[in-house]
């Protein structure tokens, strides 16, 4: 089999995109599979969630409030994977692509810029999906008992993604490459010891509890902590303070956003 | 309204008219106008800073310009961007690839957006890509631009943007990019590029946009553009009848002796004045020494026009 480019007429114009479903999802695919072999991201999104997940569920009872630490922590563990991927991963993998042209070049072809940020979320939501699992997989090895129902678990999953892609693309959309690397883990570190992400917020001095309640970080983490750890329904005001964050980065970075 | 027959109409891939864009106090673009026959290969040379990349990106429906008109393929390529996608193949300066990609899953992954895409191992074959297994980050500029070239081809479009194809690349690297640009031409395709390389307007070029300080100073094929100014020399005996040449050469033609025993002939160099020349000087039993011609290039029109100092 021999295909050749050099006879006449073999770089006839011939244009067409593919079906535009197609194009996302191999987009979408990409993505996912650039995430899984980036040995810094998958530290981010896998490692640092799986070690705290084992290391804070053998904390004893009383420093995690619970009789079951990992009930508490499980949950947690979650808030912490979606802050990984939709905020930190997301934000430098776009302050990166921004530098390097490659959202200029890929909104230039067939996939568009919409095409493009469709895509970017649903990689997201794939990466999501391989750390649920996972995730989930050792917290029942360890014996998590979840409570409540899992389809209000994975709507609150949804939402703070929502929430905090928007912080991400806010920030990879508008910072330089290296201002977005140090914020975004920066932030990333912050949220996870001082913002209720892991730690529920009932357990910080009082004075910072009121804060952390107003945290996207703090409303992630508890929203997941009431409905896995306690059984609740839908956490209203947790979803409230994800809604106004959300669109209020939303808001901003549809403004700010730079494609180069 | 346009409609898509507009380029049949025009016979113009591109067409730019009045194009003004400024960055703050910075005139990028001042008046920019000019076409891009279909099926050529148009070159806009200018010199750094001359707007080259600029006009290229509001081609591509990336950048808007402050004012003027721009029609791309018969569309609007800020309005119509979607439509314009598919049909049209993109280079950039530098980048526009994944840092951790490597050469073939890149451009795979590429020619999957198209329905007709070339054939990619033998794309990379021709373009040497099929034996680079660095990441991008690590490949060297001939290797980035080469990949960067396939990524703008693979789709088969109809038009394709070249900003400085060749930066980087070496003698062996130019080549196959030339040849490959000269195909897409015969092949039926619009080429657009951008370059400050003399010799590769000269060598690619059909239809040449000189472009300096925001306007297009000068435009015409290159042959159009290097015409007038050719001549011939020769040292002979002193005091030879050369006007006596006059009659057989085209009408504006000189030949003079401009210093004892040292010809000029003023006229376009080709077989027919040195045919001219070989019988004048056969008739007058003299043999021409030192015997030279000359023809304007390029790079003597664009320095005659963007001037020979350093820019600021």
């Amino acid at each position: 089999m021999s295909t050749t480019t050099r006879e006449p007429g073999a770089l006839a114009p011939r244009p067409g995109a593919a079906p535009r479903g197609r194009i996302v999802l191999r987009q979408a695919l990409f993505e996912l599979r650039s995430t899984l072999r980036n040995g810094e991201q998958l530290l981010l999104t896998l490692a640092i969630p799986l070690v705290l997940l084992v290391g804070m569920s053998k904390l004893p009872a009383s420093l995690v409030g619970s009789d079951r630490p990992v009930d508490v922590v499980a949950p947690g563990v979650l808030a912490l994977a979606v802050v990984s991927t939709a905020f930190t991963g997301q934000a430098i993998a776009v302050g990166f692509e921004r530098r390097y042209g490659v959202l200029r070049l890929l909104g230039a072809t067939p996939l568009g810029r919409t095409g493009l940020l469709v895509a970017k979320t649903l990689g997201v939501l794939l990466v999501e999906a391989v750390q649920v699992v996972l995730i989930a997989a050792v917290a029942l090895l360890l014996g998590w008992q979840p409570q409540g129902s899992w389809a209000v678990a994975v709507l609150v999953l949804v939402i703070g993604t929502a929430t905090f892609s928007a912080l991400g693309l806010l920030l990879g959309g508008t910072l330089r490459a290296e201002g977005t690397l140090a914020v975004a883990n920066g932030l990333y570190l912050v949220m996870l010891v001082a913002g209720g992400l892991v730690v529920p917020a009932d357990r910080y001095p009082a004075a910072w509890q009121s804060v952390v309640a107003l945290l996207p970080s703090g409303a992630l983490g508890d929203a997941l902590r009431s409905v896995l750890a306690e059984g609740a329904g839908l956490p209203w005001a947790q979803i409230a303070v994800l809604a106004v964050w959300g669109a209020g980065a939303g808001l901003l970075a549809a403004r700010t956003f730079r494609w180069d | 309204m346009t409609s898509p027959d507009a380029r049949a109409r025009t016979g113009a891939a591109v067409v730019v008219e009045d194009l003004r864009l400024a960055y703050g106090a910075t005139q990028a673009l001042d008046g920019l106008a000019f076409e891009v026959p279909a099926g050529s290969v148009t070159a806009v040379l200018g010199p750094n800073g001359a707007g080259k990349t600029s006009t290229v990106e509001i081609c591509e429906g990336y950048r808007r310009p402050d004012s003027g008109r721009v029609e791309v393929l018969g569309l609007d390529p800020a309005r119509d961007a979607a439509r314009l996608r598919e049909r049209v193949g993109v280079m950039l300066q530098s980048g526009g690839i994944y840092a951790s990609g490597r050469a073939l899953p890149v451009l795979r992954h590429l020619a999957s957006f198209y329905a007709h895409p070339l054939d990619v191992d033998a794309l990379a074959e021709r373009l040497g890509l099929t034996t680079v297994r660095a990441t991008y980050r690590r490949m060297s500029g001939g290797e980035k631009q080469r990949l960067a070239l396939a990524c703008a081809v693979v789709g088969r479009p109809e038009l394709v943007f070249l900003d400085e194809p060749s930066a980087g690349m070496d003698p062996q690297a130019r080549l196959v990019a030339w040849e490959l640009v000269e195909q897409l031409r015969s092949d039926g395709a619009s080429v657009v590029l951008t370059t400050h390389l003399l010799d590769e307007a000269e060598r690619l070029a059909d239809h040449v946009v000189l472009v300096d300080r925001g306007r297009a100073v000068l435009a015409g094929s290159p042959a159009e553009l290097t015409g007038g100014g050719e001549a011939l020399r020769f040292r002979a005996g002193p005091g030879l009848p050369i006007g006596e040449l006059l009659p057989s050469l085209p009408e504006g033609s000189q030949a003079l002796e401009e210093s004892p025993g040292s010809y000029v002939v003023e006229a376009p160099v080709g077989a027919e004045l040195l045919a001219a020349v070989s019988a004048w000087c056969a008739q007058h039993g003299v043999a021409p020494a030192d015997l030279t011609t000359r023809r304007r290039s390029l790079e003597d029109v664009f320095l005659e026009v963007t001037g020979r100092g350093m820019r600021p």
